[in-house]
């Protein structure tokens, strides 16, 4: 478990540790039955060519997931979600490295709450920013 | 595919609507699976203490999809966007009901012939009545 992230301990324009994901077909198969979408896209690259993709492609919510892990890796286990946002905005490809990185935007307090804004994306390895997202979590504060 | 085809009306008449609840045991063998799947090795989700935000992506929303592709004729529908607001953590043990419906839906034409940019709408609620999660996935028929 990495170390607890504290309020204070966020500077505004800090960056969040990259998270490196090497997905995988067979990612993409137990993906598929951990939330139930068997979508041939995913799995059948015959079909997936028939519908004018180059190949089978990684779940777009897989994606999320993994901008997801990204910040609860960084929150730590006392931190919280409260918005995760993701649009898809390119294909990705199994067998492709996908770095997850994030940047923070914006702090403040509200309702008693700490609040830490973060930009999120997704490149592949061509450094094609393949998903973008945002997220918007509540840090613990020493007080 | 021929115009009309795609039985894109019906969804339209659907707009709005919401589905049926549907409930769903939460147990922490579905947590760790879907950890796995991710490649997360976090022990809050790996022990099945709590689920990850992300979980909700793994609660009826692919039930849903496949109701909606039950009326539609589509080849395939892919993800253009995900939003969630997580209001509660999720534990094994909960029970979740999950109420989806069409907020919005508008036609372009693609590469591909038609395309259908669909929005759909859920919210999440446990056992004990308090709102879990909503999400909004921005998904596109083709």
């Amino acid at each position: 478990m990495t170390q607890q992230l504290y309020y204070e301990d966020v500077i505004v324009g800090g960056e969040i540790t990259p998270l490196v994901k090497q997905p995988t077909t067979r990612q993409l198969v137990m993906w598929a039955g951990a939330v139930g979408d068997y979508l041939p896209i995913h799995y059948d690259k015959d079909f997936a060519q028939s519908r004018g993709l180059s190949g089978v492609i990684v779940h777009g919510q897989l994606v999320g997931a993994f901008l997801g892990q990204l910040i609860t890796d960084w929150i730590g286990e006392q931190g919280r979600v409260r918005k995760l946002s993701c649009n898809y905005k390119g294909m990705n490809y199994p067998g492709e490295a996908l770095t997850c990185k994030g940047k923070v935007t914006k702090k403040y307090v509200e309702d008693e709450h700490h609040y830490v804004e973060c930009s999120l994306w997704a490149e592949n390895s061509k450094g094609d920013k393949t998903a973008s997202g945002k997220a918007i979590v509540i840090l613990p504060s020493r007080g | 595919m021929a115009e009309g085809a795609s039985g894109v009306d019906k969804l339209r008449s659907r707009i709005g609507v919401e589905w049926e609840p549907r409930t769903y045991q939460i147990e922490s063998e579905m947590v760790r699976r879907f950890a796995r799947a991710v490649g997360d090795a976090n022990p809050l989700w790996q022990d099945g203490i709590i689920a990850p935000p992300t979980f909700i992506l793994a609660i009826g929303f692919e039930e849903f999809v496949e109701d909606v592709l039950s009326l539609v004729s589509f080849g395939t529908v892919l993800m253009g966007g995900t939003e969630l607001e997580c209001y509660q953590t999720i534990r094994p043990g909960d029970v979740i009901t999950a109420i989806f419906k069409i907020s919005n839906l508008r036609e372009r034409q693609g590469e591909m012939g038609k395309m259908a940019f669909m929005t759909f709408d859920s919210t999440y609620k446990n056992q004990r009545q308090e709102l879990v999660a909503k999400c909004r996935q921005m998904v596109i028929g083709y």
